[in-house]
């Protein structure tokens, strides 16, 4: 599997973070990925409202030829979305682990404003370490 | 519930044990100090006591990603299942100790806790106009707490109306709210 890209999209809907882990990405200008991002998080809140029974959550992933998202959804509203290739093997724990990392490095950070865009360089360097182990294995 | 219960205190304790620790000295008299200082700084205890639960709000906010993060718990599905979470997973990742849980009756409201050096109590209420199922609220009663170890309320704190340990209320807030109010959020839409 290779990572091809990482997003983190707060409660209302704005990107804070994203970050590119593989150059077969087509290079987009911050304004076009911020628009994406936003509409991602529209899309997310149509399905998670048409969901049968109600009350469930939105989507979850989507496919496309050769590569596909996933969207994690936290219990607190942050998205974080993972660009891959197919087939994924890991990419649970892949979620789980950038999860982790993110309440460590970002959270826990007493200078980082909650909601705004996140300028970690530990935050980076802990995402590269991960999507380099993940993107050679 | 009871199977529940114990998945919890399982899960509390699994966490519990991969979880870094600090010096429990340190931890206390860090506390300890940092609440002094606020009454030298307020000469108001209700002051004191708000600014403690303000830290506290704002830490609530922040560690629950980290909980989240580490336990991987799914939303609660009653709030009598939060109160087991808060708990036996939640102070007993962070503070090691499990808080004894009890519903209160759902028509009488619970006069004002006092707070004591061994025993804190705190409520959590929610406002609505309609009835709420039960339960609706839950009280922690603390054992032990251990950020009061060493601490002896002077008289005069003691008639000042000083919550000691009020950052607890503060956390807690702080992190069900970040969790509840995505609820909120939703519906709004």
């Amino acid at each position: 599997m290779t990572v091809h890209a990482l997003w983190v999209i707060n409660k209302a809907g704005g990107l804070v973070f994203s970050r590119s882990y593989s150059d077969t990405l087509p290079p987009l200008p911050l304004n076009t990925v911020l628009i994406l991002a936003g509409t991602l998080h529209g899309v997310h809140a149509i399905t998670s409202r048409i969901s049968p029974g109600g009350g469930g959550g939105g989507m979850e992933s989507f496919e496309a030829e050769g590569w596909g998202g996933r969207v994690f959804l936290t219990a607190t509203g942050t998205k974080f979305v993972v660009l891959h290739s197919l087939p994924h093997p890991g990419l649970e724990e892949l979620l789980l682990k950038v999860y982790e990392i993110y309440a460590d490095a970002v959270m826990k950070n007493p200078f980082h404003t909650p909601e705004m865009p996140i300028n970690s360089s530990l935050f980076e360097t802990r995402l590269q370490a991960l999507m380099i182990a993940a993107n050679t294995a | 519930m009871s199977s529940g219960s114990k998945q919890y205190k399982a899960i509390g304790e699994d966490v519990w044990k991969r979880t870094d620790k600090v010096n429990a000295e340190l931890f206390t008299l860090t506390y300890g100090a940092l609440v002094v200082q606020l009454i030298k700084d307020y000469e108001d205890y209700a002051q004191v006591n708000k600014q403690l639960e303000k830290m506290g709000y704002n830490i609530g906010t922040r560690l629950i990603e980290d909980f989240l993060a580490r336990t991987g718990l799914q939303r609660c599905s009653t709030f009598g299942e939060t109160a087991e979470v808060v708990s036996k997973v939640a102070f007993k990742t962070f503070l090691n100790i499990t808080p004894t849980i009890s519903f209160p009756a759902p028509s009488t409201i619970p006069p004002a806790a006092p707070l004591t050096t061994t025993t804190t109590t705190q409520q959590q209420t929610s406002s609505s106009a309609i009835p709420l199922p039960f339960p609706s609220e839950f009280i922690l009663v603390f054992d032990e707490n251990p950020l009061s170890e060493f601490a002896e309320l002077p008289r005069d704190a003691r008639e000042g109306g000083l919550w000691f340990s009020n950052v607890l209320c503060g956390v807690i807030r702080g992190s069900l709210e970040m969790v509840s109010g995505f609820h909120f959020f939703l519906s709004d839409l």
